[in-house]
């Protein structure tokens, strides 16, 4: 069974012939597109770590089916920098040292830069936390993540307040 | 994982056509059935997806007061509705404790209501499960069953439903809209899940091929708004599900509690709803020593199913203590923890 899919991903759309309706969007990502700075931790939705934004919104993408994906628009932590400038929240979990092994990282940033689309957590620690609690990091980092998420809002909240003057 | 056929219609008529062979089931974002098909607890052989079906996103507010909740609404678009915040707070607090915020930004409100349980020998095709397996038995009677029913079980299966969103809804009265072959029914939300009896492979009142369509709230069910909470004491304070939890909604004038409603999450294999306690508060002056009461009756047909004593008793807490939550008043806001017995709300009684 042959089955195509159209996705844009980190800008560039691309349409993908599957030759099976079980490639999660993490594989697809990862095993075809050689996008592998997405990762995969429990490959069951526990961990966040393979979180990627799907039309605007942080998903994990270990339980999306790519061909149920047919037309939305992919963010990966690929897409995120801009040339050589690193985005916003990279460059406070750097600062923050919001990261020890790394390998959650992709999916804490992704994470982090959905949490501040949607606007719900404001400079609150404990709401930030909550709402980062769907990524784990087993190096335990979350202050500095906490940290890092605070200050990439602020910076983040500042440069489109420049924007709008 | 094994294979399966996917087919994409077009129309809720496609959908439950192609849905009515048997080995199909309906792919709404997938948050549970690809876990469950990856573990190879549920094998279909089609897998029909609804997330291009138009006209289900939707939260529309009715003519007669009421709201009318789409299959597809994503729990994260239902809890940032700030209409629907207002008058409905205490499912909004039951969403947002529920999940991590990726699946609630792609979890639906119709899956919400279809998710299996999180038995562990239910996920364990090499337990024997009945569930899963009909006739096969239940390692969970003698098994690790800490977290298990202990309403409305049979011999046959002491699982429970993991769903928050179900239990405000069913304290609310919710309706779920079915669409099928033979055109639409509806049906109140608390008789759609099954008590398990000698067949817990059969989940809900869905024939092959129906689907949820909608759920809809009636306008009387935002009278609680000023009232209304959701309580859920689990493992860890965020990500996990409830060990026991409660919504509890009251109408008060003057202290004197008019109208009442309580429902329990993580005691049966169903969102249970308490109408005895709701009846012994209708009338009377709100009150711990009521809130107790309550509690009592909530929890009187209550029965261990193992290693689980214990949650009868926290369920009478958790009972008691929503009902204070909601009798101090919802929030402005919901708490930075939402139902969490940590989160510290000023003004508010946290030890019922």
């Amino acid at each position: 069974m042959s089955l195509s899919t159209t996705l844009t991903i980190n800008g560039v759309t691309r349409t993908i012939e599957l030759d099976d309706p079980r490639v999660t969007l993490l594989d697809l990502l990862r095993e075809r597109l050689n996008l592998t700075g997405t990762k995969k931790g429990c490959d069951r939705g526990q961990c966040g770590a393979c979180t990627v934004i799907v039309d605007g919104r942080r998903v994990n993408s270990c339980l999306a089916l790519a061909v149920s994906h047919d037309g939305a628009d992919v963010l990966t932590i690929e897409g995120v920098a801009q040339a050589s400038r690193l985005h916003p929240v990279q460059e406070a979990f750097i600062a923050h040292d919001g990261l020890q092994c790394g390998f959650c990282t992709p999916g804490q940033i992704m994470s982090a830069i959905g949490l501040i689309q949607e606007g719900q957590t404001g400079d609150d620690p404990e709401r930030v936390r909550e709402a980062m609690s769907g990524n784990l990091c087993r190096c335990g980092a979350y202050r500095g993540i906490t940290e890092a998420v605070l200050e990439a809002q602020k910076t983040l909240d500042a440069a489109s307040r420049k924007e709008v003057a | 994982m094994k294979n399966f056929d996917y087919v994409r219609p077009a129309t809720v008529r496609e959908a439950t056509s192609a849905a009515a062979k048997p080995g199909a089931v309906y792919l709404a974002a997938g948050t549970n059935l690809l876990d469950l098909m990856k573990g190879g607890v549920t094998k279909p052989d089609r897998l029909v997806d609804i997330t291009h079906l138009p006209g289900l996103d939707r939260i529309e507010d009715l003519a007669d007061g009421g709201v009318r909740i789409g299959a597809l609404v994503r729990n994260a678009d239902l809890a940032h509705d700030r209409n629907f915040a207002r008058r409905f707070p205490a499912v909004v607090e039951a969403l947002l404790s529920g999940a991590s915020a990726q699946l609630r930004n792609a979890a639906t409100v119709g899956g919400n209501l279809l998710q299996r349980t999180r038995c562990a020998y239910f996920y364990d095709p090499a337990s024997a499960c009945n569930k899963r397996n009909p006739g096969s038995g239940c390692d969970a009677r003698g098994g690790d069953n800490r977290l298990h029913a202990i309403l409305g079980w049979s011999e046959s299966c002491i699982a429970t439903h993991p769903s928050d969103l179900c239990v405000a809804l069913v304290a609310l009265d919710a309706i779920v809209e079915i669409e099928g072959r033979a055109g639409r029914r509806e049906i109140p939300l608390e008789a759609f899940h099954r008590l398990p009896g000698d067949r817990p492979d059969r989940e809900t009142v869905l024939e092959p091929g129906e689907l949820i369509v909608a759920v809809r709230l009636a306008a009387e069910a935002a009278h609680f708004a000023d009232h209304a909470r959701y309580l859920k004491v689990r493992d860890r304070t965020s990500y996990a599900f409830a060990v026991v939890s409660a919504a509890a909604a009251l109408r008060l004038k003057g202290g004197v509690i008019e109208e009442a409603r309580i429902a329990m999450g993580g005691v049966a294999l169903k969102a249970w709803r308490a109408r005895e306690a709701e009846q012994i508060l209708t009338g009377a002056r709100a009150g711990t020593a009521l809130f107790a009461r309550a509690a009592e009756l909530a929890l009187a047909d209550a029965k261990p199913s193992g290693d689980n004593a214990f949650k009868i008793e926290l369920a009478r807490r958790v009972v008691a203590r929503t009902l204070a939550l909601a009798a101090a008043g919802t929030p402005e806001r919901t708490p930075a923890l939402p139902g969490s017995p940590f989160a510290a709300i000023s003004g508010v009684l946290t030890h019922a």
